[in-house]
């Protein structure tokens, strides 16, 4: 079936799935997860280099191959996160960000204010803005007018495998905006990745759940797989849900058996 | 004098160049950016910037994340 690609900042991408570089239990692990996950944006922490400088991420990530997402995880204000994307510009990373502003340690929920603020001000600088937001419509309506390139809600807190818990409202931030909807954090095993992308959306950002899982590799491929089943869904158009049963096979000529 | 190099207090020369303590450090360069007083400084001015007594260094490269 047709499909057309992922653009973001002008750039297309076929692969829907986009994954991280956090938590492997190598890096040997982490390369084949990426290879096996077919993704083609992986995203990245920025920070302070040990010194002296050793081993870097980077000698595991072919960057002719991979477009490299530098996020600000880890910042609390929006100044920091602008900063963050400063650094990661002038360190050559690009201009395509994830931008997070978090507002609370435990359960690592957005700070919105911040969030809106550090879009309206990186989209003007010429970033290509992807924030990580709420699952809430009005934010997403928001961050799409801020500039935002996409916008990013979390299915659940980061890391929490725990699925996507508010479907409705991801659907309704779908009939929302316009831009491309790609949900980030969350996910927990492939069924959820299949929902996300039944659900209309353009993408999913993971990383816990393959890094996490017991064998990487193959989950990285589970979710290749659920991103373009869910995708294929979602395009074929399912059928409604209905209370009762409907006969597949035609009640015309079924043999009489009465005697 | 005494700089702040990633959050660890250094003992460097006066008047010591961004470039030249980037050398000192042996720091690669591909995918490194620096920052000095919350400041980023591009690659063009490592040899201008002079670093003063008290100065914040930041450097920093990509590293291992997902979110958080």
């Amino acid at each position: 079936m047709y499909d057309t690609n992922l653009v973001l900042g002008g750039k297309e991408f076929t692969s829907r799935l986009i994954v991280g570089t956090g938590k492997y239990a190598s890096m040997e692990v982490m390369r084949e997860a990426h290879e096996a996950a077919g993704a083609e944006i992986i995203t990245v922490a920025v920070r302070r280099v040990s010194l002296p400088s050793g081993e870097s991420i980077l000698d595991y990530i072919d960057t002719k191959r991979y477009t490299l997402l530098p996020n600000t995880a880890g910042c609390y204000t929006a100044d920091e996160a602008i900063r963050t994307c400063y650094l990661a510009r002038e360190a050559g990373l690009g201009e395509l960000v994830k931008l997070e502003v978090i507002g609370d340690q435990r359960t690592l929920f957005p700070d919105v204010e911040g969030l809106l603020e550090a879009t309206k001000t990186l989209a003007r600088e010429g970033f290509t803005v992807m924030p990580y937001t709420n699952d809430d419509p009005v934010m997403a309506k928001k961050l799409q007018d801020a500039g935002a390139a996409c916008v990013m809600p979390l299915g659940a807190p980061i890391g929490s495998g725990l699925g996507i818990r508010n479907p409705y409202n991801i659907k309704i931030i779908l009939e929302t905006v316009t831009v491309p909807v790609i949900v980030d954090a969350g996910v927990g095993t492939a069924s959820d990745a299949a929902i996300a992308m039944e659900l209309g959306c353009d993408g999913v950002l993971m990383n816990t759940a393959i890094a996490g899982a017991q064998d990487a590799v193959s989950m990285a491929r589970a979710m290749k797989l659920a991103v373009e089943a869910g995708r294929l869904a979602y395009k074929s158009g399912r059928i409604g849900k209905k209370l009762y049963a409907t006969a597949s096979s035609p009640l015309e000529g079924l043999p009489d058996w009465t005697s | 004098m005494t700089i702040t190099v990633n959050g660890k207090p250094m003992e460097v020369e006066a008047g010591l160049s961004v470039e030249g303590l980037l050398t000192l450090l042996k720091v690669k360069r591909e995918y490194t950016a620096v920052a000095v007083n919350r400041d980023i400084v591009r690659k063009a001015e490592y040899d201008a910037v002079k670093l003063s007594e008290g100065d914040k260094v930041e450097i920093v490269r990509p590293m291992g994340g997902g979110a958080i």
